[in-house]
């Protein structure tokens, strides 16, 4: 059984760090300051909550546990207020939306 | 009504306390429970305690909206995962505004923070009963001008 939960839990934590990196290269690849933002939010969610999953199935029931719940709502609470403020600071200073007619010229700037 | 609610927020911060600091020998638990207690008495002469900072109204809301959001979360996610490893970078990124029809300022941040937490779209700017959203693909952007995210925020501030 717990050979069961320990190979469950590696599943879920490789899986995690594979979205960690799809994030990573998101980031490296999408043109433009917003849209790379976007690719960020994948490893804030979906990377970070499947390591913290994998992590509470080898924690088991214990206080480690707890601390690990504490930290994924301190994610899922404090993630989406500081890419909501990174994203109005730009606004406010007048970022322009990268388009796709635009070329090559503002994802340079950008 | 009031009593009941610092007495919520003593608790809380005490199973906190708790989680954090794993001690349960009877002084060291009485010491954190007089923190706590301290804390709140001190928070209540400050006037910095108020509803909006433990909002015990939406608990029962909050319970059948989260579920729905984490898996809203999972299938975006996967989306913007599949833009990204996608030889073309299928994006066509637009900026648009939605409306919300949230009464109170706890329901509106919940939306905001709701669409920023979901990948693919980010809410940029509050304007009035409107936020300003950049979203990756128009896709996702009919998505949420459908208005399914704001309809159930809208149901669990209701609900309170």
């Amino acid at each position: 059984m717990s050979a069961a939960i320990d190979i469950l839990s590696m599943i879920l934590m490789s899986v995690g760090g594979v979205f960690c990196v799809i994030g990573a290269i998101g980031v490296l690849r999408m043109p433009g300051f917003y849209t790379r933002m976007h690719a960020a939010s994948v490893i804030d969610t979906l990377g970070a909550s499947l390591i913290i999953v994998g992590l509470l199935l080898q924690s088991g029931f214990t206080l480690a546990s707890g601390k690990l719940l504490i930290l994924w709502l301190l994610i899922f609470f404090c993630s989406p207020t500081a890419s909501h403020s990174l994203a109005n600071a730009a606004h406010r200073r007048g970022v322009i939306p990268w388009q796709s007619d635009q070329g090559a010229k503002s994802s340079s700037k950008n | 009504m009031h009593r009941f609610h610092s007495i919520s927020v003593v608790a809380s911060l005490f199973v906190f306390w708790l989680v954090l600091s794993g001690y349960f020998t009877p002084f060291l638990m009485s010491a954190g429970l007089a923190s706590s207690v301290l804390v709140v008495w001190f928070a209540h002469r400050m006037s910095v305690i108020d509803r909006e900072g433990h909002p015990l109204e939406l608990r029962g809301g909050v319970l059948s909206y989260w579920p729905w959001l984490i898996v809203e979360i999972v299938k975006s996610a996967w989306t913007v995962s599949k833009i990204i490893m996608h030889p073309r970078l299928p994006i066509s990124p637009t900026m648009l505004r939605v409306k919300m029809t949230q009464t109170s300022s706890v329901g509106q941040v919940m939306y905001a923070n709701s669409i920023t937490l979901t990948p693919g779209t980010i809410s940029v700017a509050i304007e009035g009963d409107e936020i300003l959203v950049h979203a990756l693909t128009q896709a996702g952007a009919d998505d949420l001008a459908g208005g399914e995210m704001d309809r159930r925020v809208s149901t669990c501030e209701v609900r309170a």
